[in-house]
């Protein structure tokens, strides 16, 4: 069999285990569609948020943006070291499937769910907040998230290099997630805040992730949607995390 | 297997020279030589930290050497080319396997990963799982885990397995049965080498076993001709009074608690001179005994001069 029919066969076991493991399947798709209801309970979904931006229309994209890091960065940096701790990559690396082969089906699998995950925050969104779907910026949308997904995917094998083990691994995952969430156009909308926060918050790849999918699904500007400043930031994030996991990652229990 | 894949490695299918392997300043491995025939059951048998694992993990291509030579199946494994990883076997000494997959799916998994694997069923069956075959592996038990392990490795229908430890946590039962698995293995014409630190475990299952002390191999033999076991030597044992002292000539050694033990290749002369002087002197050898050395006593004796030497 080649690499690629490996890497895609890959892909088919690590889907059936990843929905057989509750707890995935439910951070990375309970949780959005979770935070995309409070949100738009507590700021009213249809009320304007300024600008002529609607809270479902802000909401939508960022709960996008929150799915697919949990979906790319966060599973795979969980799962990564949870498995390289169990023996699992060390007992991977002793068969004929060629290493690139192994993450290429978790990356791949990675981008898909994240896919799925944007099919259904965009139904829901339309379906109960009448949220405009970007028909038009469907060519940017598909850019945007491959870009964001697999860059989102080297960085979570970036920090699974880093990470000494599989207990240290939420909570570091955590600390250099969440409170970039909150300034970064997810959680909160920017527009209003000091100056330097923003600039701080440029700085990372959440923002810019975030500032492409609004763009893309804000429905006043015209325009098909590609933000290239903010794919390009995405991009050099990614190249740096791909540097990096090349650089530390070990396929075996560290002890 | 085939004619074409014999070819490319002889008869031999480990072979190592001069194996060295130091960690910062601790030498782990001190100049191993080995030679694995094709189809037997090798074992390597020593003491924890003897070299065992880092000698076997050097084998499967997961360690780099410090210095010497290696071929397995006529390749270097620290190349891990994918023509050898496909012909091998591995059992790791502690390995995961995804949890959420059944025992059929991981083992059609691994199975994928070969050029010629063998029917997974058949696998499932051979290491005992048949009836576990659709559980996930979250639900097994330690030993259907170790089981999984060994289908795991023999997924790919391996010519060379290597067992790091394969039954360290079994039950007697449990031993027996794995036993059987790895002899059956050899009746299918692969070559076994497998680590233990159990003697009855190399004793029963080997058809050579080399004996691993401190980083270098100490006695290389059959099972039955391993150390002095072939020779004539003998061993008498007995106790004597504190301060009594058997006649120098016959080199007697005194061991712990006034114990005394020689090994002899002349055991009538001895013991005709050592009763001659006990009777003469009027001393009773207590509790004498003649035996023959056990693979147990040749092991010990081994790997504990060696430590002595190593803490001199």
């Amino acid at each position: 069999m080649s690499g690629i029919a490996l890497a895609l066969r890959q892909v088919r076991y690590e889907n059936r285990a990843f929905w057989r493991n509750p707890i995935a399947a439910f951070f990375t798709f309970f949780f959005p569609l979770m935070f995309m209801i409070i949100f738009n309970v507590l700021f009213g979904g249809t009320s304007g948020l300024g600008g002529g931006l609607r809270v479902a229309d802000f909401y939508t994209p960022g709960v996008i943006v929150l799915g697919v890091i949990t979906a790319t960065y966060t599973n795979i940096a969980m799962m990564v070291t949870a498995a390289r701790d169990l023996g699992i990559l060390k007992r991977m690396r002793g068969t004929p499937l060629p290493p690139w082969a192994f993450m290429a089906g978790r990356i791949v699998h990675a981008v898909l769910l994240s896919f799925l995950l944007v099919v259904i925050v965009a139904v829901f969104g339309s379906v109960f907040y009448s949220v405009r779907l970007p028909w038009d910026r469907l060519p940017a949308l598909v850019l945007t998230l491959a870009i964001g997904a697999g860059s989102f995917c080297a960085l979570g094998l970036a920090i699974a290099g880093l990470v000494p083990n599989a207990d240290s691994a939420p909570a570091i995952v955590q600390f250099s997630v969440l409170p970039l969430n909150f300034i970064s156009n997810v959680f909160v909308d920017m527009r209003d805040a000091p100056s330097w926060i923003n600039t701080v918050s440029e700085l990372f790849p959440i923002r810019h992730f975030a500032d492409a999918m609004l763009g893309i699904w804000n429905p006043l500007p015209s325009g098909n949607g590609f933000a290239w400043a903010d794919l390009g930031v995405m991009a050099a994030w990614g190249v740096a995390g791909v540097l990096v996991a090349v650089r530390y990652f070990t396929w075996e229990p560290r002890a | 297997m085939t004619a074409a894949n014999g070819a490319a490695g002889g008869d031999v299918a480990i072979e190592v020279r001069g194996l060295r392997k130091s960690y910062g300043s601790l030498e782990a491995v001190r100049g191993i030589d080995l030679r694995v025939e094709r189809g037997e059951i090798f074992a390597m048998l020593g003491p924890n930290g003897a070299g065992k694992t880092t000698t076997v993990e050097i084998l499967e291509g997961y360690r780099s050497r410090s210095a010497g030579e290696v071929r397995v199946l006529g390749h270097d494994p620290a190349r891990r080319e994918r023509d050898l990883m496909s012909r091998m076997g591995i059992v790791l000494q502690q390995s995961g396997v995804q949890q959420y997959l059944t025992v059929r799916e991981v083992v059609s998994m691994y199975a994928g990963y070969y050029p010629h694997p063998r029917d997974v069923d058949e696998v499932i069956a051979l290491v005992g799982l048949a009836d576990a075959a659709d559980r996930r592996i979250l639900q097994l038990s330690g030993g259907q885990h170790r089981r999984v392990d060994v289908a795991l490795a023999l997924a790919g229908d391996p010519e060379l397995l290597f067992l790091d430890e394969p039954t360290t946590g079994f039950d007697p039962s449990a031993r027996r049965q794995a036993w059987e698995t790895v002899r059956s293995l050899a009746g299918l014409g692969k070559t076994v080498f497998l680590t233990t630190h159990f003697m009855d475990e190399a004793q029963t299952l080997a058809n050579r076993v080399a004996i691993i002390a401190r980083g270098q191999i100490v006695a290389t033999g059959s099972p039955n001709t391993l150390g002095a076991r072939g020779s004539q030597a003998t061993i008498i044992r007995f106790s004597l009074p504190s301060g009594v002292v058997p006649p120098e000539a016959l080199g007697i050694k005194p061991m712990q608690g006034g114990a005394w033990r020689v090994e002899t290749e002349g055991p009538t002369r001895v013991l005709h001179e050592l009763t001659g002087w006990a009777v003469a002197a009027g001393v009773e050898l207590v509790g004498l005994e003649v035996s023959r050395p056990s693979l147990e006593d040749v092991y010990l004796a081994l790997t504990s001069e060696e430590a002595e030497e190593g803490a001199a």
